[in-house]
């Protein structure tokens, strides 16, 4: 659980990094994912792994359209236009996976499905093991991209001044809506790999809210940060749901996210610093 | 062309710019006294049009003038309804005590919220506010005590002073009476000097603490002010709606403040009494649309055949009774309103208002907005 929390915020703070903007509707991407790989899994009867890689291809693709149809337009405006403008996209994709694919609660057939493995004497199921691949999997492949492509240099170099890019011959634009593309993406794998384990349905995407509680206390704006606080709150809710009494696992995400952010508002890896005028 | 000619200091520092504002707002207050004659049906709607005034008020003075954007509004108007309900009917106190302390706790709660507030900046605070929606949500749900939990709360119509507000008009103006006053206190405090130091931190943080603004102080006190004027407005909001339960304050109703404060026009009163109209007729008007738009576009799609009219009429019809259709058409509509027109319905009126008053001269561009690049808040 604390793997896909940590998949969200991955979502939420690439964007940040790139745009400084903060994408509201991330968790209604995920679920924008998970049902269109259920669509070409269940409805079409397509392979697990194609329609995985379908799934991702696609919602990567509506990333970068919205990047470009919606979002390239508010860049420079107050980030208060931007969160509600995400908002309101993440009601229209609600609204529009209840009109495309009803309100039922779906479950996504896996080749992972009901198999356990005996890890030093713990069962551990496939499903699980299966995140926990796919998280480290793609942050490995995050991390490499962003610091050793020539793409992911560039994409850096127009998050810090997005002036200074642009003279430098970087097409700031295009690395944008690469960004929401990539960031899309992986919202699509957490849903596809959330999937077996949660169920779908369009409230799938309010797991965004919690994967903001890891965001905010890795920090926006570090990479490994966001995975270590999604571990963090998923281990905070599991002992929450054992120890506290009944209730505070469900909120114990917020408590620990307004914690944070008091005492140390810019998470455990975040760096924050005087704007200058 | 009018020129309004200043003749006196007062004109500068009073309510109203001029006479002929004075008489308009005159004008508008006698409309809102005798509406109720005019139609009578739809009293209850039109107080939750002042319910909601009230609660755009409350938002437009954090978001609009202070540059704090909450998305736990409807936490605070939760606090005071229930406390409101509490302070009524367990602990049996007079109706304005009641919403009194239902306020102050409300405004209480607001410093709560508004103390590690100060540190986070920007959307920070936002995510701040959002995770303490959801904690009080989850309070209302588990502290059965007070709030009854899931089985919810009914609420007694309100008696104030030993007269009874039970019937439709006499709660209209009740509401309306409560909507003035907070208006009035409002624009008053946003004419004096918080007022000022309110926007001056809006518009540059650092400029208004070179220029002597005690930041931590006038933000608290934002949030005070507008948690206190939510809490009233949640008192209301429990006649209102006569029974409390804990999912009506979800983050959903937040985000309709907020929508409401966009929609109206941030940065002006004026802008949250639109938006309150614009967000309380809505559902309505959706709902109307929802039995008229099939047979329209049925009728349209007839003139190319009579079995296609009947089609489309049936694919519309189903399109349009799906029960998602709603919060997406809310999305629509804010997401439309930050791309086309950020300062919503209240910056076009005063485009529309411009245009007549400098009738040939008007230029577009006097509105076009700059060009701007993002400048990192964070710095390396």
């Amino acid at each position: 659980m604390g793997c896909i929390y940590g998949l969200v915020a991955l979502g939420f703070v690439l964007i940040y990094k790139a745009t400084e903007l903060v994408n509201f509707a991330q968790g209604d991407l995920l679920m924008l994912g998970a049902f269109v790989c259920y669509m070409f899994v269940v409805w079409y009867g397509i392979g697990y792994w194609v329609a995985l890689a379908l799934a991702v291809g696609i919602v990567a693709l509506f990333g970068a359209a919205l990047d470009r149809a919606v979002l390239r337009r508010v860049i420079g405006q107050p980030q208060f236009a931007v969160v509600m403008l995400t908002i309101g996209l993440g009601a229209m994709f609600r609204s529009f996976a209840s009109i495309t694919w009803g309100s039922e609660i779906y479950t996504l057939p896996t080749p992972f499905s009901a198999k356990t493995t005996r890890l030093g004497g713990v069962a551990v199921s496939h499903e699980y093991v299966a995140i926990i691949v796919g998280t480290v999997l793609l942050c490995a492949l995050l991390y490499a991209f962003f610091t050793y492509s020539r793409v992911g240099v560039a994409m850096q170099a127009a998050s810090q001044n997005q002036l200074a890019a642009y003279y430098m011959g970087i097409p700031v634009k295009r690395m944008f809506s690469l960004i929401w593309a990539i960031s899309a993406g992986v919202a699509a794998i957490a849903g596809v790999l959330l999937a077996p384990v949660s169920l779908i349905d369009i409230n799938l995407g309010f797991i965004g809210l919690k994967a903001f509680a890891a965001a905010v206390l890795g920090g926006f704006g570090s990479i490994p940060g966001a995975l270590v606080g999604g571990v963090t709150i998923g281990l905070i809710e599991l002992f929450s749901g054992a120890y506290l009494p009944q209730g505070v696992k469900d909120v114990a995400a917020y408590i620990v996210l307004l914690l944070v952010l008091a005492v140390r508002p810019q998470g455990m890896f975040g760096t924050v610093g005087r704007k200058k005028v | 062309m009018r020129f309004a000619f200043k003749t006196a200091y007062d004109y500068d520092l009073g309510l109203f710019r001029d006479p002929v504002q004075r008489r308009w707002y005159g004008g508008l207050l006698a409309a809102v006294i005798l509406l109720p004659l005019a139609v009578p049906s739809y009293l209850v709607d039109i107080s939750l049009v002042f319910i909601y005034g009230l609660c755009g008020l409350s938002l437009m003075v954090l978001a609009g003038y202070t540059g704090l954007v909450s998305l736990g509004h409807a936490a605070f108007l939760g606090i005071g309804a229930y406390a409101h309900v509490f302070f009524l009917q367990d602990l049996g106190l007079p109706w304005v005590v009641s919403v009194a302390m239902a306020a102050g706790l409300s405004a209480a709660a607001g410093v709560l919220v508004g103390l590690p507030a100060l540190r986070m900046t920007g959307v920070y605070l936002t995510i701040a506010t959002l995770a303490f929606a959801l904690i009080i949500q989850e309070v209302f749900t588990r502290w059965e005590h007070v709030t009854h939990g899931l089985k919810g709360r009914p609420v007694d119509k309100p008696v104030i002073f030993g007269v009874s507000f039970a019937s439709d008009w006499a709660f209209y103006f009740l509401c309306l009476a409560v909507l003035i006053g907070g208006l009035w206190l409002t624009a008053n405090v946003l004419r004096a000097p918080t007022g000022r130091a309110w926007v001056a931190i809006r518009d540059s943080e650092i400029a208004a603490q070179s220029m002597g603004v005690h930041l931590a102080r006038y933000k608290t006190m934002a949030f005070a002010y507008s948690a206190g004027l939510m809490g009233a407005a949640g008192a209301l909001f429990a006649h209102k709606i006569g029974f409390l339960a804990p999912d009506i304050f979800s983050v959903l109703l937040s985000i309709q403040f907020l929508l409401m404060v966009v929609v109206g026009g941030l940065g002006s009163l004026h802008g949250a009494l639109y938006g309150a109209v614009f967000v309380a007729m809505l559902p309505v008007l959706i709902s109307e649309a929802r039995d008229r738009v099939p047979a329209w576009i049925g009728q349209v799609v007839a003139g190319l055949g009579k079995d296609a009219g009947a089609a489309a009429y049936l694919a519309v019809d189903r399109f349009v009774k799906q029960p998602g259709l709603e919060p997406g058409i809310f999305g629509l509509i804010l997401v439309l309103f930050i791309l086309f027109e950020p300062l919503g319905i209240y910056g076009r009126w005063r485009k529309v208002q411009l245009f007549f008053s400098t009738f040939p001269l008007y230029k577009r561009a006097t509105f076009r907005r700059q060009k701007s690049y993002m400048r990192s808040e964070r710095l390396r």
